[in-house]
């Protein structure tokens, strides 16, 4: 039974179903280091993000400056470029091959893709953060100093749990980027999802078994994703909401059309 | 009536562009070739595919009386854009296997040369089941040195890369213990250039007939046998001629033609 099922497959699938199922622990293997990846660079990358959108949304020139170039540079270089420079890049310098760095973090090329999508992503989510930051409404910050809220006091109690709440629909954006992101890693050696589809097109020499695999495992991954964010918008974000179908809060800009 | 217009100007460009890619006619030959296998293909500067596969998809293209038209193509997508009709025959080193026979045909073997393991000078690595067990080999994905190592050494970890240059890269800045590939590729493209001067041949030739092959072969589409039985005439031609003798003592110092 199962093997007329196999040869079945076998004589009338388009795809090398058969190919595809005997490897695919690998792709499960795959899917991991992908996950892995992408979650280490968030999180490093989310919390360098924090201080670095408060300096920018500050009116600090020396600090701002800095900060401002390097999400400039991450921001508008491809992830591709960024990863190959670390990677293969700083290897070319001999001084670079003699420190302490070298033997355990840049000669790896999982630790190159990590520092790479971390950086990145944090040059993203400062200008976003900074962003929503910048648009906390005043009311809000008049009200904190009027109860006598100190800066600090304000920033941690008011401000940033705010732009943390109004942030975060386009930061979902952001973790499926840095998700699709993460295939740069494929070029640099790691069996990543794609870089196992990669292997199995050229160890069996095909065309696209490989790729068709990885993509139904991303998408697996990004309706998780965007489920989990759906879930945490409608927590974090219940008091935006209408309360009820009657008492609709008119939304921005639609008050004028009323008056 | 602008809209017309609009729609008349895009129908047409998109009929000249329609055009253009159908611009090679019947009687030109399109050759896929890589251009990143020295010193078998390889890129000038200025963007001229230079090296032995180049030289011979020219000679057997005057032979044929056909224009070449040479397509650059990623390695690993090799036999797929073939299948795609993006080229009508490879001529890119690529070697005759079972494996690729079930997808493509191939011509006779246009050369054959063996395949080698290169490490450090002194790292004395043991070409065994033991002597490779957990070592770090690099080589480039969608080989028949892949086939190889996970067919013979499976104890190896492979470091697989998209070209062979990466490869070379890697193993200059120690990042792999040792890399496998065609002699000839590693000894040009490799050990006689600066950066391979540490590094030597180890362990000999190595040949498995399933993964290797007879030698590297033109491929073709497999209905397309008019073409294979072309090619192998041109092959014979160029041999018998003194055209082949002629590009073959430009780049290496015997015939590699092979017995």
């Amino acid at each position: 039974m199962g093997e007329s099922i196999i040869a079945f497959l076998d004589a009338w699938s388009p795809l090398d179903i058969v190919l595809i199922a005997q490897n695919f622990d690998r792709f499960l293997w795959g899917a991991l280091v992908t996950l892995q990846l992408t979650v280490i660079s968030l999180v490093v990358g989310g919390l360098m993000s924090i201080p670095l959108a408060i300096i920018r949304s500050g009116n600090n020139p020396f600090l701002n400056a800095p900060v401002w170039a390097f999400t400039y540079l991450f921001r508008g270089t491809p992830l591709l470029v960024q990863t190959y420079l670390i990677y293969y890049g700083l290897g070319q310098f001999e001084w670079i091959r003699q420190t302490v760095v070298w033997d355990p973090i840049l000669s790896q090329a999982w630790w190159c893709a990590l520092i790479a999508f971390s950086l990145n992503t944090a040059a993203y989510t400062t200008e976003l953060l900074r962003g929503a930051i910048e648009t906390t409404h005043k009311g809000e910050v008049e009200a904190a100093k009027a109860c006598g809220l100190g800066k600090w006091m304000r920033l941690r109690r008011i401000i940033l749990p705010s732009a943390f709440r109004r942030a975060l629909p386009a930061y979902s954006n952001e973790v499926i980027f840095m998700l699709h992101g993460s295939v740069v890693a494929s070029t640099i050696t790691i069996q990543d999802l794609l870089g196992v589809g990669r292997w199995l097109n050229g160890r069996y020499y095909l065309a696209y078994e490989g790729f068709i695999t990885a993509a139904v495992m991303y998408l697996i991954i990004v309706l998780l994703v965007s489920r989990g964010f759906r879930l945490w918008e409608s927590h974090w974000l219940k008091h935006l909401y209408p309360r009820d179908a009657v008492a609709v809060e008119p939304k921005k800009g639609a008050a004028s059309i009323r008056i | 009536m602008k809209f017309t217009k609009l729609i008349a100007a895009i129908g047409a460009l998109t009929l000249m562009f329609a055009f253009a890619g159908n611009g090679a006619q019947a009687a030109d030959l399109r050759v896929g070739v890589e251009g990143a296998y020295p010193p078998f293909s390889w890129k000038e500067a200025d963007g001229t595919l230079k090296g032995f596969d180049i030289e011979i998809a020219e000679a057997v293209c005057a032979e044929l009386k056909r224009k070449c038209v040479l397509v650059e193509q990623d390695w690993d997508g090799m036999i797929p854009a073939l299948l795609a009709r993006k080229f009508d025959t490879i001529i890119a080193s690529m070697s005759i296997t079972e494996e690729r026979k079930k997808r493509v045909d191939f011509s006779d073997k246009y050369y054959n040369t063996p395949a080698k393991f290169v490490a450090k000078k002194g790292a004395g690595l043991k070409i065994s089941k033991a002597g490779l067990k957990g070592k770090r080999i690099g080589l480039q994905r969608g080989t028949t040195h892949q086939c190889f190592m996970e067919k013979l050494y499976p104890e190896a970890e492979l470091v697989l890369y998209g070209t062979q240059e990466e490869v070379f890269q890697d193993l200059a800045i120690g990042r792999i213990d040792a890399q496998f590939s065609d002699s000839i590729a590693a000894d040009d493209g490799f050990l006689k250039t600066d950066a391979g001067k540490d590094f030597e041949f180890t362990g000999g030739d190595q040949h498995d007939e399933e993964c290797h092959g007879p030698g590297a072969g033109m491929a073709v589409r497999k209905a397309d046998t008019a073409l294979r039985d072309d090619l192998n005439q041109a092959i014979k031609a160029i041999r018998a001629n003194g055209t082949y003798q002629k590009i073959n003592a430009k780049y290496f110092d015997y015939d590699i033609f092979g017995g």
